[in-house]
């Protein structure tokens, strides 16, 4: 039973994944993305984390691909000269998907041995993931967790500090503002005779 | 083997047993809806289908499925069509950790909330989708507002269910309603946290598209928004999609808040008091429709940005550090808990823990 779930998400990622680079509409290829996340976020809830399959759906299909179907969405773009381009990135995109495998690879062999050695044994026995993880990232980790939110901050600012730009003459609504004014001061009776203006 | 299959058929009952339930009951929360709306605006409503106009949704439901599926000649056929399956498939697979009574839910998972967060974050693809598919002006513009909005209140919503994580310690959905267990009504979470009840109630409403934040289909602006292209079927799966998404807001809040199966005098809980609350909810979302003018976009973007994500993350703040300071421990690490034999296990790992296998001996 695990073993064809096992294939049937694998199968479904990997099929995803090479449509989001072939597919004709780029739409589409965001929402092949989606698929190869939700397959992927399968494939974790069958290695037994279930933390980590949400948090991917949560962060990545939830908020990420949202954002980026968004952006795709309101693009303007030429399909006939997308495709005709192909041939010309054809190359750098090989070459940096070589580029990955040979780091994956790499790191993957150097790994193995780490993995026992770091094991606290029974460390995670009878928790929950979230308490599991909770208990290492927030003790023996807990100052790359912070670096990494530190990172998340830097990037959050800086993001905000490029997209800012004050405009003059906006008329924005001040509720404050609004809600201090009063019949006595905001309005003002005024008797205009017939055949006159203000 | 046997019992494999056994075991399999079981869980396939269950799943079309709370499914049935749910449609049906859908059926009479919708014309609740209309009633509720009506009887504000001094208006009968449908009142004449059945009794009290009681099979209107059932007359509806024939009307939609008999009709006609029109796709517009520039659409994009295939996202077109699956965008309203897949608002209406996400809507029922989040039923499955719904805990409706003590022991009755089919999928007793630990990481239940976050599987519920989950589930209503990717909502937003089918409203999406939709408005992208029909390759028209005002769904367009409907499915860009309803991302917009999504996005935003579901960053509220989250730490409104972090505050009460803190205060149960358990991802579980049952293990939340357990927690309140206790002085009866005194001891659910709204009395506890009743700003944050708040804040959850109003962005639910914005989360499942209703007014006053219906912005995404909203119908003097956009006629229907990202439904506007859509006949018979698929605005049949659309719209039961929205409803079940909203009556899943109503469980979800039972459950964080009300006490789930809890019954409020401390004896005689069961699924009884799951549905009354439920119905409870539902009738303020119902209420809350008809009494509250739309807001306009930027107020809707305020909102969610300046004025409930500071409160929620303050309120995240202050229930962790009144925790410390008055050293309470979240209910799953109580011996109640223990007792219960559900909550964190942490203390009781036993000693003799298995070492890891060693995989290869290289």
């Amino acid at each position: 039973m695990q073993a064809i779930a096992f294939y049937m998400f694998a199968i479904v990622a990997v099929v995803a994944g090479t449509l989001v680079v072939f597919a004709k509409n780029p739409v589409h290829s965001v929402l092949w993305l989606i698929l190869a996340f939700f397959s992927t976020a399968g494939l974790f809830v069958l290695m037994g984390a279930e933390f980590l399959a949400m948090l991917l759906m949560i962060i990545y299909v939830g908020a990420v691909a949202v954002l980026f179907l968004f952006v795709v969405m309101m693009l303007d773009i030429d399909f006939a000269e997308l495709r005709g381009s192909v041939a010309q990135y054809l190359p750098l995109g090989l070459a940096i998907g070589v580029i990955l495998m040979v780091e994956l690879t790499v790191g993957f062999a150097a790994w193995t041995g780490l993995e026992q050695e770091n094991m606290e044994p029974g460390a995670t026995y009878g928790m929950s993931n979230a308490h599991a993880l909770g208990s290492v990232v927030y003790t023996k980790y807990v100052y790359a967790f912070q670096a990494s939110g530190l990172i998340l901050l830097v990037a959050m600012i800086g993001a905000i500090v490029l997209t800012l730009r004050t405009r003059t003459g906006v008329r924005k609504q001040d509720v404050w503002e609004q809600m201090q004014r009063d019949p006595k001061t905001a309005v003002e009776m005024k008797d205009v005779r017939p055949g006159q203006s203000l | 083997m046997n019992d494999g299959l056994w075991t399999f058929l079981i869980i396939l009952g269950q799943c079309f047993a709370v499914m049935f339930a749910v449609l049906i009951s859908l059926a009479f929360l919708l014309l609740m809806d209309r009633k509720v709306w009506a009887a504000v605006q001094l208006r009968r409503g449908p009142n004449v289908v059945g009794p009290f106009g009681l099979l209107q949704s059932f007359a509806d439901f024939l009307k939609f499925v008999m009709k006609e599926i029109v796709i517009p000649a520039g659409a994009d056929r295939a996202v077109f069509l699956i965008a309203p399956m897949l608002t209406f498939v996400l809507a029922s697979i989040a039923w499955v950790v719904i805990p409706f009574a003590e022991g009755w839910v089919i999928s007793d998972m630990n990481v239940g909330i976050l599987y519920l967060f989950a589930i209503s974050s990717l909502g937003v693809y089918g409203v999406i989708m939709g408005g992208w598919a029909g390759n028209s002006k005002y769904p367009f513009l409907g499915g860009l507002r309803s991302a917009a909005q999504m996005v935003s209140y579901e960053v509220s919503i989250g730490f409104v269910i972090v505050c009460v994580l803190l205060m149960v310690g358990s991802l579980n959905l049952s293990d939340i309603v357990l927690a309140q267990d206790g002085a009866g009504i005194f001891s659910w979470f709204f009395i506890k946290q009743p700003v944050m009840f708040i804040v959850f109630f109003i962005s639910a409403l914005a989360e499942t598209n209703r007014p006053p934040f219906d912005l995404p289909e909203a119908e003097s602006e956009l006629v229907a928004g990202y439904q506007v292209e859509y006949s018979s079927t698929p605005y049949l799966l659309f719209m039961i999609g929205e409803y079940m998404n909203i009556v899943m807001m109503c469980a979800l809040t039972t459950i964080l808040f009300l006490g789930g199966w809890l019954s409020p005098i401390g004896v005689g809980h069961g699924v009884f008091w799951f549905v009354l609350k439920v119905v409870f909810c539902f009738f303020m979302f119902a209420m809350v429709k008809a009494i509250v003018p739309r807001y306009r976009y930027d107020q809707l973007m305020r909102l969610g940005w300046k004025v409930f994500l500071p409160l929620s993350l303050a309120f995240v703040v202050l229930t962790a550090g009144w925790m410390k300071i008055f050293d309470v421990q979240p209910w799953a690490y109580t011996q109640e808990a223990r007792d219960l034999g559900r909550g964190a296990m942490v203390i009781d790992a036993p000693e003799a823990t298995p070492t890891p296998v060693k995989t290869e001996d290289s």
